[in-house]
């Protein structure tokens, strides 16, 4: 049984389709990138993953004991994120929200958790400091940590280093392949960066005029990942 | 000094001033708590276009001749302020133009109506009362402050409830919504508070000015305070205090009641933004 199955999925916004007959699944362990130009729909497939929008047509469903309120997810940081007065604690708690129901205080277990979660991902020392004033790598650790404690299985991460310079870049995709391999947590990934997308991921889906998925060996070796990596290279 | 304090005191002996301080303390405290979440949702202005369409819809009311048009004026601004919030970033007309184009159009309609079936004679000082509420607040009932009381309760008690979903859905809605919290019903509720406070505050400040009570307090406490706790207490603090000294002023001084308190939140949100400016040139 799969974590995450996707059938004859169609996407787009108001009737206008931008992708149609999306058909992949994810299992437990997996390293997912989802690649593809701008406009290709991958930012509309995650949110439709997430149960945000919709889809115009097909279905997603979420298995193997996975619930549609525990996925992690990373979202692109908003205009509103940059100068919010929240501490990192409070953010990284907030990622239990989703299980509070109508409960007004987080429990003890919820407070611990969002500990653990802080220690992690090295975040301890910063827990008091405003969110605002950490660096763009910080920021991605705290949205991170918030994430882990929503989910203990599956991460959606949307491109998860945009923004970030090329050291910080390298340390963030090293942690979330620590948090594959070590914690077993399933990790689905948006990303431009194709050469990081078949360095790290186990599966590729690449969306666009033609559809892609399959394993990464599987991606390697077809037309499609040659013209995209060159064009990659060109830019 | 003795002489301003037993001047004080003599008023402080008059119902009508210690409920308009009763009322003026309690509507600084509710629309401080919302104020935070609004500022930082980017609806800084929804104070001024909901008042307006608040202002709008006494206009239909005085002019249906409703004796009592709380219900009526409670009820459009209501249907407003959700329509307003729920629209959210995936709208047509974005947040910021919504607002603007309520907010004039109501005070326009709501100036027309008024111009064409008024039938009292002092309808500038009708218009200049509803706008900037120069002394409806000294004029109020016992059972307005009851009133008043009971919601300013209610406000405060479902703020503390849902603080934390509040948080959640100002920082990231759909990561709050993702992950299982339900989002649109927290943002509608956040829309019916916000409404029932401005029709509350326009009593004390008018229309024109109720934004002054939503974003001064909020902005102040963002300059000096790092976390979402502290921010939002320091802005209900600073909120009553302001009110408070606003109130007392303007009753002594006898200085229109809403004006003299916005005066003091600018006076006191530079005070917070140059304390803000020290401290962060002195941790550099």
């Amino acid at each position: 049984m799969a974590l995450l199955t996707c059938k004859d999925l169609s996407l787009g916004y108001e009737g206008h389709e931008i992708v149609r007959g999306l058909n992949f699944e994810v299992h437990s362990g997996d390293y997912l990138c989802i690649v593809g130009e701008n406009g290709s729909g991958k930012s509309t497939l995650m949110k439709t993953v997430l149960g945000l929008q919709p889809p115009l047509g097909g279905t997603v469903r979420t298995g193997d004991g996975l619930a549609q309120n525990e996925i992690g997810y990373l979202p692109q940081q908003t205009v509103v994120q940059r100068d919010f007065p929240a501490s990192v604690r409070e953010i990284v708690l907030s990622g239990c929200g989703g299980r509070m129901g109508l409960r007004p205080f987080y429990s003890k277990e919820e407070k611990q958790l969002a500990k653990d979660m802080m220690e992690k991902l090295g975040l301890t020392a910063l827990a008091k400091r405003c969110y605002r004033e950490l660096s763009g790598g910080q920021q991605q650790r705290v949205l991170l940590a918030r994430a882990l404690c929503a989910t203990k299985k599956l991460l959606l991460l949307d491109e998860p280093v945009s923004g970030l310079d090329p050291k910080v870049t390298i340390e963030m995709y090293a942690l979330i392949a620590r948090l594959n391999r070590d914690e077993g947590i399933t990790v689905i990934m948006i990303s431009h960066d194709i050469g990081a997308a078949v360095r790290y991921a186990s599966h590729i889906l690449h969306i666009g005029n033609t559809v892609f998925f399959g394993t990464r060996d599987e991606y390697l070796a077809s037309d499609l990942s040659d013209s995209f990596l060159k064009g990659g290279e060109a830019e | 000094m003795s002489e301003l304090l037993d001047k004080l005191a003599l008023y402080l002996q008059y119902p009508f001033v210690r409920y308009a301080i009763i009322v003026g303390v309690l509507i600084a405290l509710c629309s401080s708590l919302l104020g935070v979440t609004l500022v930082l949702k980017r609806y800084s202005f929804i104070g001024d276009g909901l008042s307006h369409v608040a202002f709008g819809a006494m206009a239909i009311a005085a002019i249906a001749g409703l004796t009592n048009e709380m219900p009526l004026v409670l009820l459009i601004t209501v249907i407003s302020a959700v329509l307003l919030l729920r629209t959210g970033q995936n709208a047509k007309i974005k947040g910021d133009a919504a607002v603007a184009m309520v907010s004039v159009g109501a005070l326009a309609i709501g100036y027309l109506l008024m111009n064409l079936f008024s039938k009292s004679s002092n309808l500038s000082g009708d218009v200049c009362s509803t706008l900037f509420g120069s002394t409806s607040i000294l004029t109020l009932t016992k059972t307005e402050v009851w009133i008043c009381c009971a919601l300013s309760v209610v406000v405060v008690a479902i703020f503390l409830f849902f603080y934390h979903k509040i948080f959640s859905v100002t920082f990231d809605e759909n990561f709050a919504r993702a992950t299982g919290t339900k989002a649109g019903l927290y943002n509608l509720l956040i829309a019916i508070v916000i409404a029932v406070i401005i029709v509350l505050a326009m009593n004390l400040v008018g229309s024109l000015l109720i934004s002054a009570l939503v974003i001064f307090p909020a902005l102040a406490a963002m300059r000096l305070f790092k976390s979402f706790l502290s921010v939002t207490v320091f802005a209900a603090i600073f909120s009553v205090i302001c009110a408070l000294l606003g109130l007392l002023i303007a009753v002594v001084a006898g200085t229109p009641v809403g004006s003299t308190i916005v005066a003091v939140d600018i006076v006191a949100f530079a005070v917070c933004w140059i304390v803000g400016v020290v401290k962060g040139g002195l941790r550099k």
